[in-house]
């Protein structure tokens, strides 16, 4: 495409691959039986249909289902962690990025980024972090804190992913040295505390975090962070869009970016944080109109949700798409039915989307940072010195001190 | 089985081998070409891959979690550095298919709702591989590294980790039996009310939850504990599946084993209830003098000279560097009341004075180096198997024989390739003899360590507070 506002950059498509989809009552069209779900062999065969489908980016949901039993029963009730599922599946895929999305409001930050550092490594880097702050009053009473709302919300995203931020710095890159002759294995001086304090007007219970962390630095030296819109107004890399309707998200699209280029929406990638549309998607399936799909679904159970949705045929969605990637820099799309939207994509959305040349390509073991056009960045403390590591002559004033 | 004989220990006749990969600690030798890095995943396929080929029971990862510390600074001399041990164990359900995954997680610093919940998760994933390492930690120095700081006393761990595991298993056994459905055309994805919540009240926490996760096909992880004060071994007694040992040595471990089987029977479970794999390293060659040489160079690369000073160090609360390593032990005294040994392992509260006193003196009798002596003090001297690969399989099959150990937590000293030389030549030795197994009995890891499938806790009321039994 000539002339888009995003200056004929290409964009790049992910996929939630949450339960059976993104309808509460998907199970009841997916291809398996109930007790299937919450296996291994779902997920590696949804991420792995995902990659071949050339998707660049996976996402995992997390945190409590709402299934609501009625006099007909249930909807799907169960959830395995997100981070588990997203490092189960780095080692089965080359290319696609993974992104579980991880609590930062009832979760201990020193463990959120240890584990997404890790999965950073078992990717090969293609870690990213989809942040979330928990609005449920019975993830609060689970680990038993006091329940956190409104301005709260955003304070606990922002020290959590200041946390892990300052954590995948406190190695720097070169802090394992394996110096046979002095026998040191680590360079402490490339170590460093991180001293994390909330800041004063914190609204929920205050903490700090010491450090360093207690893995070397991710790959990525800093795994991209993802958050909805309005949640990390200073420290995404990425934010997610939504609109009432499809009509609606370009201009909301236009107007996110807008807010940080300050110049009408025509700042390109790196300007600012990518921005990425959220739609929801139900296909003609099979000789069934995506419409009849819906309203059958929607008998059992009914679908609130707060993305556009779009309802219609393959063609309509790549012209749809490919129009809207011209000012989103990525979309991500829920599918109504898991295995028979995905279906629908990997056949006749994906294939036309790349011939018309709006797809970003797909490249084997690139790093999520990569597929962003990010740097990889020097680490925050590498002019800082020894922090963790003394001098040794200020050594013997700290025996046996706490630090 | 009567009470009668779940009141007898009987000797499965049967070994099996687990692998610990340390990643932090001087047993990981880094200073050899071969040694492989501590953190690239293909480290940890490969040793993983390896010991599943050679039938291994577990793969295990410990857990620090704050980086160790020696004289006040980041401890440089040993491999350090490990990823999370719950992802890791996830990566590695999907390239693996038997072998069990075992986690070390802490009780102090998780919530019960939350680490029970990501186990399930581990379990459900791995098709029933999963285990629960469970330790514990109380000192405000780890706790700085998170929201609610140190808020443990010493005396109180162990009434916290029960609680903590008592909750955990009333969340794993929160669903019904077969809950989900196995139909495809099934009306409600699991029977209505499939879940009953979850309550405790405690003194250190709380929890209200409505698990949201099924039973997994062995019910719940398995659990393995590594606690030896006596308050540690009755606390496995009562609620664990194995016993992560630290008694290697032969007489020592039948005694310990006699311990455990008293200790269970107390509790109320079987003799058999609670099985035993103590922490160990090989060092193996075609010949027992090749084994032994093998060993020199092990230990030399285990034991360097800075890191002989540097255990000194520890409990001296002083830089000695100026020391000859390979000269007497130093003859000043500790600057500190009371030994600071490297933060994030072992004990701390030694006299130090008088343990100076006593370590010159053990030194100057046997004329011992500061290297030497080092090396004749760490833990690893009990728990090394040195010889032949006929001689250690001879002597394993004794221990199987008698019911010693049910297996052995094998720590190697090299990384990845650490394993090679047990599951090429120790293991075919070993099923020669009988003693060790030909396949995996199951696809979970409670059915290859032959535990049975445990009872749902009739009750699902909430364990009092503060319930040390």
């Amino acid at each position: 495409m000539s002339g888009n506002s995003r200056g004929g950059q290409r964009g790049f498509l992910a996929l939630e691959l949450d339960g059976d989809g993104a309808h509460p009552a998907a199970w009841r069209k997916a291809r398996h039986a109930p007790d299937e779900l919450l296996t291994g062999s779902r997920i590696r065969s949804t991420v792995l249909a995902a990659e071949s489908a050339g998707f660049h980016v996976a996402t995992f949901a997390d945190g409590p289902v709402n299934s609501r039993p009625d006099g007909m029963g249930c909807d799907v009730a169960g959830r395995l962690n997100a981070l588990h599922r997203a490092a189960f599946a780095g080692p089965v895929t080359s290319s696609i990025v993974l992104v579980p999305e991880a609590d930062t409001v009832y979760t201990e930050p020193f463990h959120i980024s240890t584990q997404l550092a890790s999965l950073d490594y078992v990717s090969g880097g293609r870690a990213g972090w989809l942040v979330a702050a928990s609005r449920s009053a019975e993830e609060a009473a689970a680990v038993g804190r006091s329940f956190v709302e409104g301005a709260g919300l955003p304070q606990e995203a922002a020290a959590s992913v200041e946390v892990s931020r300052r954590l995948w710095d406190s190695w720097e890159d070169d802090a394992v040295i394996r110096d046979v002759p002095t026998g040191r294995y680590l360079d402490v001086d490339k170590l460093h505390y991180v001293d994390f304090e909330t800041p004063p007007d914190f609204a929920g219970a205050g903490y700090s975090v010491k450090g360093p962390s207690i893995i070397p630095r991710p790959l990525q030296g800093q795994l991209p962070v993802i958050a909805q819109s309005g949640l990390l107004p200073s420290a995404a890399d990425v934010v997610l869009v939504s609109a009432p309707t499809p009509e609606l998200l370009a201009a909301e699209v236009a107007e996110v970016r807008a807010r940080w280029a300050g110049d009408g929406g025509r700042a390109v990638i790196g300007g600012g944080p990518a921005v990425v549309a959220e739609l929801d998607v139900v296909l003609d399936s099979r000789g069934q109109s995506a419409s009849a799909r819906l309203a059958e679904l929607d008998a059992f159970t009914s679908w609130s949700s707060s993305r556009a949705r779009f309802v219609g045929t393959a063609a309509e969605l790549v012209d749809f798409l490919a129009d809207l990637l011209t000012v989103a820099d990525g979309i991500r799309l829920h599918p109504a039915v898991l295995d028979v939207e995905l279906e629908e994509l990997a056949q006749l959305v994906l294939p036309k989307l790349r011939r018309r040349g709006v797809l970003k390509p797909v490249v084997q073991g690139a790093t999520f940072r990569e597929l962003l056009g990010l740097e990889r960045p020097v680490s925050r403390y590498r002019h800082v010195g020894a922090s963790a590591g003394r001098g040794a002559e200020a050594t013997a004033a700290v025996v046996g001190s706490e630090n | 089985m009567t009470q009668h004989s779940r009141a007898k220990f009987q000797s499965s006749g049967k070994i099996q081998f687990g692998i610990f990969f340390q990643g932090v600690n001087s047993g990981t030798i880094w200073k050899a070409p071969e040694s492989g890095s501590q953190t690239d995943f293909e480290s940890f396929r490969r040793i993983a891959q390896t010991a599943e080929r050679g039938l291994f029971a577990a793969f295990f990862l410990g857990e620090g979690l704050r980086l160790r510390e020696h004289l006040g600074r980041p401890h440089a001399l040993d491999v350090a550095g490990r990823p999370d041990a719950q992802t890791m164990l996830a990566a590695l359900a999907s390239v693996t298919s038997h072998i069990g995954l075992v986690a070390t997680q802490n009780t102090t610093y998780n919530a019960p709702a939350d680490l029970a919940h990501r186990l399930a998760s581990l379990d459900l994933l791995s098709g029933g591989r999963a285990a629960w390492n469970v330790v514990t930690t109380d000192n405000a120095w780890t706790g700085a590294n998170f929201r609610r700081g140190g808020y443990l006393d010493h005396a109180d761990r162990y009434v916290h980790a029960e609680a903590f595991v008592e909750t955990a298993k009333q969340i794993w056994g929160s669903w019904e039996d077969g809950a989900v459905s196995s139909s495809v055309s099934a009306e409600s994805w699991a029977a209505p009310s499939h879940a009953r919540s979850v309550h405790h009240s405690g003194q250190h926490y709380s929890v209200d939850v409505t698990p949201r996760l099924p039973r997994s096909a062995p019910y719940r992880p398995v659990l393995f504990q590594a606690g030896d004060s006596p308050e540690g071994r009755d606390f496995a007694a009562r609620q664990a599946d194995v016993i992560f040992s630290a008694h290697p040595k032969f007489d020592d471990a039948v005694q310990f084993r006699a311990d455990i089987v008293s200790r269970s029977l107390a509790a109320g479970r079987g003799a058999n209830d609670v099985q035993i794999m103590p922490a160990s390293e090989f060092i193996l060659g075609a010949t027992d003098e090749g084994a032994r040489e093998k060993k020199e160079w092990v230990r030399s690369l285990q034991i360097g000279p800075q890191q002989a000073v540097a255990y000194l160090e520890q409990f001296w609360g002083r830089e000695l560097s100026a020391y000859d390593p390979d000269g007497p032990l130093p003859e000043i005294d500790p600057v500190v009341e009371e030994t600071s040994e490297t933060r994030g392992s072992g004990f701390h509260g030694a006299k130090a004075r008088q343990l100076a006193e006593e370590w010159r003196a053990e030194a100057k009798e046997k004329g011992l180096s500061i290297r030497q002596f080092v090396s004749s003090r760490t833990s690893r001297v009990d728990a090394t198997f040195t010889g032949s690969y006929t001689a250690v399989a001879d002597t394993l099959a004794e221990y199987a024989r008698v019911g010693a150990v049910d297996g052995f937590n094998i720590s190697p000293w090299l990384i990845p390739t650490g394993l090679d030389d047990i599951v090429n030549h120790l293991v075919p030795r070993l099923q020669e003899r009988g003693v060790y197994p030909t396949e995996y009995i199951g696809s979970t890891l409670r059915e290859n360590l032959g535990l049975a499938t445990p009872v749902r806790s009739e009750s699902l009321e909430p364990v009092p507070a503060g319930n040390a039994r």
